[in-house]
């Protein structure tokens, strides 16, 4: 009984120790087998909540309503040929609003050559290019346009304003850097928009202010080596501006690509076939070797009368965009019978290159005569084959600005001469043009 | 034919809806809500057997593998072009910007320097005639593996076209047809030279709104130069930031670039899946925009009404239930199946049933059924107006082109009946008629096909890229024509071959086309379905008869 005793008395710890350690094992117990208190699930809706919300929702009308004199909801509508000679609206007019430079557009060899076409091909390719919708008419074409451009090779897209809407994104990708005229148009935009690359804007025709952003840039890459060394860069220029309807100095651009080792696309859908002694473009006009032009991209719809594009170059750059134009591989292909019309049209510019003096001339001759309009500032150069004409002073509203041109318009077609407003969307522009 | 049966028939088929036995009355009467189940009418029963059959395994462990091998190849290849052993057949960027930052990174260009060059005989092949049933094709030949074709002057005569999009095979050129056309051919020559705003909008042009209108049964429509640019311009303009697009899996390169164009919110949801896209649809009315929860602006659905590459139609009564129950808008991209599905070839609305005032966005194209070129979007009047003031084709792009514009006036009436004739319906009937035949009698013997049995895209499932590129040579060895798609069209593991049936192919056509599959299959070992198909059609489906078990 002795040892019993001093086992007692070992063990006997002070009571308070063993009642602390019994609450702190509870303790432990409790807070184990307690519910978790999760902070989202207070946000989780239940069920029905989840159908109030739903009957609740209102979203907005699919469409804004359009008041009916909506300035461009009702369009002038054009019956007969559109040509030099156009009927608007019922009246007889000579047509100084379409961009059909070469008067190709009732040429009756061209004609000819479509109704040929359409006898043997049909209408529609039914297909895109890469499956049974290549024609030879299309091989044809392409390799004619490319020794037109004295480039290596062509590709053709079947609208217009896809041609550098796809060529664009097809290059540069995120993380690459273009650098783009303010004046560029809607369609560059589009492409630029798709390609999710860096844009930087310099003012238009401005080589200083290019200049400046270049050197920016050259400082933020030799900040960071590696990644410069897999940032392509470009500069996206027009040859003729749409919306300014002035040229670029490509001699000053080659040497800014040199120096700065950046690619140059050129889009010339209103110079090619305007410009230059044969038609050739801008590059013809300043005398640039076309090789330095790394993409020129242009669509037929203006001098050549026809409708489509097409992109050209080095076939190192051109090859690219077979597989990797999405207006090229996910649209059907050019109906014959436009390619048909392109080829003969092809056939008398390089037949005829008098025409372009000719048209030179003429337009030098609109120039001056519409150079002292009081109250109607010219905008344009004297080669330009489309000019703007826009409000001395402005009221300051653009509303009102459109509708006084709109009457200028009118007061036009009421003495038989055809002029349009030049049209945009107000919401989409970047840097929005004067009404005009 | 639940309806007419007696109680005890009824009872199970309200139970599949979702409402519990205990819910329903003696007489079947009921006040709880049903799930979305099948429909009871003919139109919805019909189309829904849309079978998607795999393959068996070690068609999946072959096409991998064979993939491996060649991509092993392409490294090697690579390495020896680099070392110097190898001739390197591309061009190359010129001297002179040799030290600007490369155009091209290296391995973007991997699989088309090492593997599309090998093959890529099959695609882009020329063609000198019209692309009716039968083509003439130019034969070219390579004397370098791919990299170079140089044609040899001859003509491949009479080769039977599946792969052009000629549904109704109205890419003719008899002159009779194509009268009108050639008229406005000698009156307004070929081009326009202007946008539709500004003095490009020719009184054809209204015409043809007009009849594309009554043709579809809507208020009114408008028409665009190019129907990949109708979707990649005129999303931007109905949607914009803050509001969602939930587009199916499957959709067109168009209208994927549409909807990023436009910067909405993009949500993808399983292709035809119902439960997916409402699951999506809920939690975007519950919870909103991702981070700031405001409620979304808009929600639009986009489908399209067959999928080019799977065969498959959209479920468009269900999609339209769930569109009416959480107030989104539908967007139906038909490029394929106007003209060529349907009764009188109004596209899925009619093959469905469904009031074509249910869909808010209706759009289209002319390049398939109606050979020529072009889009469409049509709707109620509110929208055609607004896309005529704020579209970016109207106001930056050329109009369609005249010739082309009538023939579309010229098809449409065509198929109308306008012009008189039954010549339309016949077409229909035939490319109906066509289209069943082949797909019946390509599984009866044994190939796997998807899609449903209504839809004249054929895709027939080859899986390992090596029979793929033999398939493609070996039909047109047999002076057949045929379309193949592989990875990154179609998923890595599901190469196809897709035809695409037309009402101007003969029964003969087709039977010479299928006599050669056969042949081509056995060859080849490419009949991997393991269902067996009778030729007689079905003469009961089990899903009609409700049993009460």
């Amino acid at each position: 009984w002795c040892s019993q005793h001093d086992w007692v008395e070992d063990m006997s710890a002070p009571a308070y120790h063993l009642i602390l350690e019994g609450i702190l094992i509870l303790w432990i117990i409790r807070l184990l087998f307690s519910k978790t208190y999760k902070l989202h699930e207070t946000y989780k809706l239940t069920e029905k909540e989840k159908e109030e919300l739903i009957e609740e929702w209102q979203p907005e009308a699919l469409v804004p309503p359009v008041s009916k004199d909506y300035p461009t909801l009702n369009y002038d509508v054009v019956t007969g040929p559109p040509s030099h000679k156009i009927t608007i609206n019922g009246k007889d007019c000579i047509n100084f609003a379409s961009f059909n430079f070469l008067g190709l557009l009732d040429n009756e060899r061209v004609k000819q050559k479509a109704l040929a076409s359409l006898k043997k091909y049909g209408v529609g390719t039914c297909g895109p290019r890469g499956f049974y919708g290549t024609f030879d008419v299309h091989l044809e074409l392409e390799s004619r346009l490319s020794k037109f451009m004295k480039t290596e090779e062509a590709i053709l897209y079947s609208y217009g304003f896809a041609t550098i809407a796809s060529a664009i994104p097809a290059y540069s990708k995120r993380g690459d850097i273009i650098f783009v005229d303010e004046a560029a148009c809607f369609a560059i935009q589009k492409g630029l928009q798709a390609s999710r690359s860096l844009i930087k804007y310099f003012k238009h025709n401005d080589m200083e202010d290019l200049e400046r952003l270049l050197k920016e840039q050259e400082l933020e890459d030799l900040k960071n080596p590696r990644k410069a060394r897999v940032t392509r860069k470009f500069i996206v220029v027009e040859g003729l501006y749409i919306n300014t309807a002035d040229i670029c100095p490509l001699p000053e651009l080659v040497k800014l690509k040199y120096k700065y080792k950046v690619r140059i696309f050129l889009e010339e859908s209103m110079s090619f076939g305007v410009l230059g002694d044969h038609g050739r473009g801008v590059t013809e006009h300043f005398g640039v070797n076309i090789d330095d032009i790394d993409l020129i991209s242009a669509n037929m719809e203006n001098a050549l009368a026809s409708i489509g594009g097409f992109c050209c170059g080095r076939s190192f750059v051109i090859d690219h965009q077979r597989l990797s134009g999405q207006g090229y591989c996910f649209s059907a292909s050019l109906p014959p019978m436009l390619a048909a019309a392109a080829i003969e049209a092809l056939n008398i510019m390089e037949e005829d290159p008098d025409v372009f003096r000719v048209l030179r001339e003429k337009c030098k001759h609109v120039y001056n005569a519409l150079q002292g309009t009081p109250g109607l500032k010219l905008a344009g150069v004297p080669v330009a084959p489309a000019l703007h004409l826009e409000l001395e002073r402005s009221s300051g509203s653009r509303e009102s600005d459109m509708k006084q041109l709109r009457s200028v318009v009118d007061y036009c077609m009421e003495r038989h001469v055809a002029l349009t407003l030049a049209r945009c969307l107000e919401k989409e522009e970047r840097f929005l043009p004067p009404p005009r | 034919m639940a309806t007419t049966a007696a109680d005890g028939n009824l009872k199970p088929y309200l139970r599949k809806n979702g409402v519990k036995r205990e819910h329903i009355g003696k007489n079947g009467y009921h006040n709880h809500k049903e799930k979305n189940g099948q429909g009871t009418d003919v139109a919805s029963r019909c189309h829904k057997h849309e079978p998607f059959e795999q393959a068996p395994m070690y068609v999946a462990v072959l096409t991998y593998l064979g993939f491996g091998i060649v991509t092993l190849f392409g490294y090697l290849r690579d390495f020896l072009r680099a070392v110097g052993l190898e001739k390197c057949n591309i061009a190359q960027e010129r001297e002179k910007q040799k030290d600007f930052v490369p155009l091209y990174q290296d391995f973007e260009n991997f699989y088309t320097r090492n593997l599309y060059m090998r093959v890529r005989d099959n695609w882009n092949r020329p063609i000198c005639s019209l692309p009716g049933p039968v083509f003439d094709l130019m034969e070219r030949v390579s004397d370098d593996y791919n990299w170079t074709f140089r044609f040899t002057g001859k003509t491949i005569h009479n080769v039977i076209n599946m792969g052009s999009y000629n549904y109704l095979g109205f890419a003719e050129n008899n002159a009779d047809f194509l009268k009108t056309v050639a008229d406005k051919v000698r009156q307004y020559g070929v081009g326009v030279c202007s946008t539709r705003q500004e003095i490009g909008n020719l009184s054809i042009h209204e015409e043809l709104e007009q009849l594309v209108a009554n043709f579809l049964g809507v208020e009114s429509a408008m028409t665009y130069g190019m129907g990949f640019a109708t979707n990649s311009m005129n999303i931007p303009a109905l949607v914009g930031r803050g509001c969602l697009i939930l587009s199916d899996e499957l959709n067109h390169t168009s209208l994927i670039l549409g909807a990023r164009l436009s910067g909405a919110t993009i949500r993808v949801f399983k292709h035809n899946n119902m439960q997916s896209l409402e699951k999506m649809l809920k939690e975007a009315v519950c919870s909103g925009q991702p981070r700031t929860h405001r409620p979304w602006k808009k929600i639009l659905i986009v489908v399209e009404g067959i999928y080019s590459m799977e065969g498959s139609v959209v479920l468009l009564p269900e999609v339209i239930a769930l569109k009416k129950k959480y107030k989104a808008y539908l967007y139906l991209d038909e490029a394929h199946s106007i003209g060529a599905v349907g009764q009188t070839g109004r596209g899925v609305t009619e093959l469905f049933n469904v009031n074509p005032a249910d869909v808010d966005v209706m759009m289209g194209t002319f390049t398939k059924s109606f050979g020529a070129s072009g889009g469409y979007i049509a709707g109620k009047k509110e929208l055609v107006d607004y896309l005529r003031t704020h579209s970016h084709s109207a106001v930056y792009a050329t109009a369609m082109s005249p010739p082309a514009t009538e023939q579309i006036i010229r098809a449409m009436k065509c198929i109308m009946g306008k012009d008189g004739s039954t010549e339309g319906l016949r077409r229909i009937r035939q490319l109906a008629e066509n289209t069943k035949y082949f797909r019946s009698r390509l599984k009866e013997m044994g190939f796997i096909i998807y899609g449903n049995n209504d839809s004249p895209v054929v895709p027939v499932l080859l899986y390992m890229p090596a029979k793929v590129v033999a398939f493609a040579r070996e039909m047109l060895a047999r002076k057949i024509g045929v379309v193949v798609v592989g990875f990154p069209a179609t998923p890595i593991t599901e190469a196809r071959a897709r035809f695409c049936v037309s009402a101007a192919h003969t029964r003969d056509m087709l039977n010479q086309v299928l006599d050669c599959m056969n042949e081509v299959g056995d060859l080849l070992c490419l009949k991997f379905s393991r269902r067996k198909y009778s030729p007689q059609p079905d003469l009961c489906d089990e899903t009609d008869f409700e049993l009460d078990s």
